[in-house]
């Protein structure tokens, strides 16, 4: 990562899975927020459900989202929009073993008293002819400073499971 | 119990608590509301199948062949 990125906090989901990740008491002296995420669930994996998908929230707020985004299968491309919580496919228990999706968050201005973006850029992960990409541009339309935020399961209230990771990072704007 | 990780990004401390009972409870009704979702799509599927399965037969075409006029 560029010098201008620190880790903040990372962790890494043991033997008992974990029902959720939830990074609280981040520190609010960066320009922007990055978090990486590795996951697979123990769900299969289905677009239509959002099993194996992951939501975020921020500070435990599950309202004033919106996004829209694009979404690749290796057959379609599809775009569409909605009022929920940003979420992301992740890799499920129908997908190549050992893998893991792959995603990168993007959140600039997380202290700003303005509405907060988010630039989304996620990989399934399988090596079947359905796989998903997804590239989603959200907005939390709240002026409170992102001070936690949370990851889980979108559907089915499944685990994540064992070597799955996240790592936020703070950017400096200088 | 299941548990979640929680981080603390001032320390960097990661703690595993385990979920309430309201929690699991909001866990298992999810799981519950996902499959029957699942079941009702399935149903819808199998409908949709089934309908194009008669069209084919009334126009005198195999399935294949309706899928090729489709396509």
């Amino acid at each position: 990562m560029p010098t201008t990125y620190e880790a903040i906090a990372t962790v890494t989901v043991g033997s008992g899975g974990a029902s959720s990740i939830d990074f609280t008491s981040i520190p609010s002296n960066y320009s922007d927020l990055c978090l990486v995420v590795s996951a697979r669930f123990n769900t299969s994996l289905d677009a239509n459900t959002g099993g194996a998908f992951c939501k975020m929230t921020f500070n435990n707020v599950t309202t004033s989202y919106s996004n829209r985004f694009l979404t690749g299968d290796g057959s379609n491309v599809a775009s569409n929009n909605n009022t929920n919580p940003p979420n992301f496919p992740c890799a499920g228990t129908n997908n190549t073993s050992n893998t893991f999706g792959s995603t990168s968050i993007y959140i600039p201005n997380y202290g700003s008293s303005n509405n907060k973006s988010i630039s989304i850029d996620a990989i399934n992960e399988t090596n079947a002819t359905t796989a998903y990409a997804v590239l989603r541009a959200s907005l939390w339309s709240n002026s409170a400073v992102i001070s936690s935020i949370k990851l889980e399961e979108l559907a089915t209230g499944a685990n994540f499971l064992q070597y799955s990771t996240a790592t936020l990072y703070g950017i400096k704007n200088s | 119990m299941p548990t979640k990780l929680v981080v603390d990004c001032s320390t960097g401390a990661v703690e595993e608590i385990e979920l309430t009972a309201e929690e699991v409870a909001e866990m298992e009704l999810a799981a519950q509301q996902a499959e029957e979702q699942k079941a009702r799509e399935e149903e819808e599927k199998a409908a949709k199948q089934a309908a194009r399965a008669e069209i084919a037969t009334r126009l005198g075409l195999s399935a294949e062949e309706l899928s090729t006029l489709l396509s």
